[in-house]
């Protein structure tokens, strides 16, 4: 009986050991998220994303303003 | 802007994509380590060309059935923003294989094939280029718009599947399983394509606007000098 809880025990130790090692083994940047300079390259690419679209957004208006000097009739043939 | 929630929607998944991209968990992987990250970005790019592409053909056999200069505008535009999202897929997939791969261009036959894709695509432009009488292009580039498309197929999604490919979902196996795409991933990556998708429709439909003001202005000044 006290073998088995043994056994067991071990087992279930090994198999916590080795999730907690197969977790080690790969490399993250898990430096990068703890001290929060991935909040920093989040905020690159957001302002360079948010300067795309908003390019975007003028360019859209403009051609609607555009839109609106020619007459009606051609524009949805 | 008027009729423009779906330039909203768009704009708001891709936030959430940035934002979710780089924060959220992300499976524990070796070789390819904290660059699977680059599946949110780099994988949106092919969904939203070939959406652009599928469109572009429909609007070409639009156009052999009943031609019209819109649906060649249509046509040319959607081809244009897919051939943009081609491009930017296959140098985002160079960089990524550089890393994971050793190399970034490894002749991997989903690497080829997109990369003849593209080259069948740039014909089209090409083709569209050499003929001057406006009628005579846009049947022309319409029916090798056809072709194109259904050359593109085999290239990307069938040649690679039935050879062995270090690009996942390759190899025999179509399914997203492959990419070890857990569930939270998907939580990322398919609010990603739908915001490129609808990104693109938003690119091409300036295109067709700027086309259509165009032609307008010549007709307007064709009136004036007769």
């Amino acid at each position: 009986m006290k073998k088995t809880i043994n056994g067991l025990l071990v087992l279930g130790l090994m198999l916590i050991s080795k999730t907690l090692f197969a977790q080690q083994e790969v490399e993250m940047a898990d430096a990068m998220r703890s001290n929060g300079k991935i909040y920093v390259v989040v905020s690159i690419l957001a302002v360079i994303f948010a300067g795309i679209v908003v390019f975007l957004i003028f360019m859209d208006r403009k051609i609607s303003r555009l839109e609106k000097r020619l007459p009606e009739k051609k524009i949805n043939s | 802007m008027k009729n423009s929630w779906w330039k909203i929607i768009a704009v708001t998944l891709l936030v959430y994509t940035l934002i979710g991209g780089f924060l959220f968990q992300v499976p524990r992987l070796n070789i390819v380590n904290e660059t699977i990250r680059s599946l949110y970005f780099h994988v949106p790019m092919w969904f939203g060309m070939v959406v652009m592409f599928l469109v572009s053909t429909i609007y070409s056999i639009k156009y052999l059935r009943k031609p019209s200069v819109s649906h060649d505008n249509f046509a040319v535009s959607f081809a244009n923003t897919g051939l943009l999202f081609g491009l930017l897929g296959i140098v985002t997939g160079m960089i990524w294989a550089n890393y994971t791969w050793g190399s970034p261009w490894h002749g991997d036959p989903k690497q080829n094939g997109a990369a003849i894709a593209l080259l069948v695509y740039f014909a089209y432009f090409v083709l569209r280029g050499s003929v001057e009488n406006q009628e005579q292009r846009a049947r022309l580039s319409a029916v090798y718009n056809i072709f194109a498309f259904a050359a593109m197929i085999p290239l990307i999604f069938i040649i690679p599947r039935m050879t062995s490919s270090m690009h996942p979902g390759s190899g025999g196996n179509p399914g997203f399983n492959m990419y070890d795409l857990d569930s939270k991933m998907r939580m990322v990556f398919y609010p990603a394509c739908v915001g490129w998708i609808l990104m693109g429709v938003w690119i091409s439909t300036l295109q067709i606007r700027i086309k259509k003001l165009d032609e307008h202005i010549s007709e307007l000044e064709d009136e004036k000098n007769n």
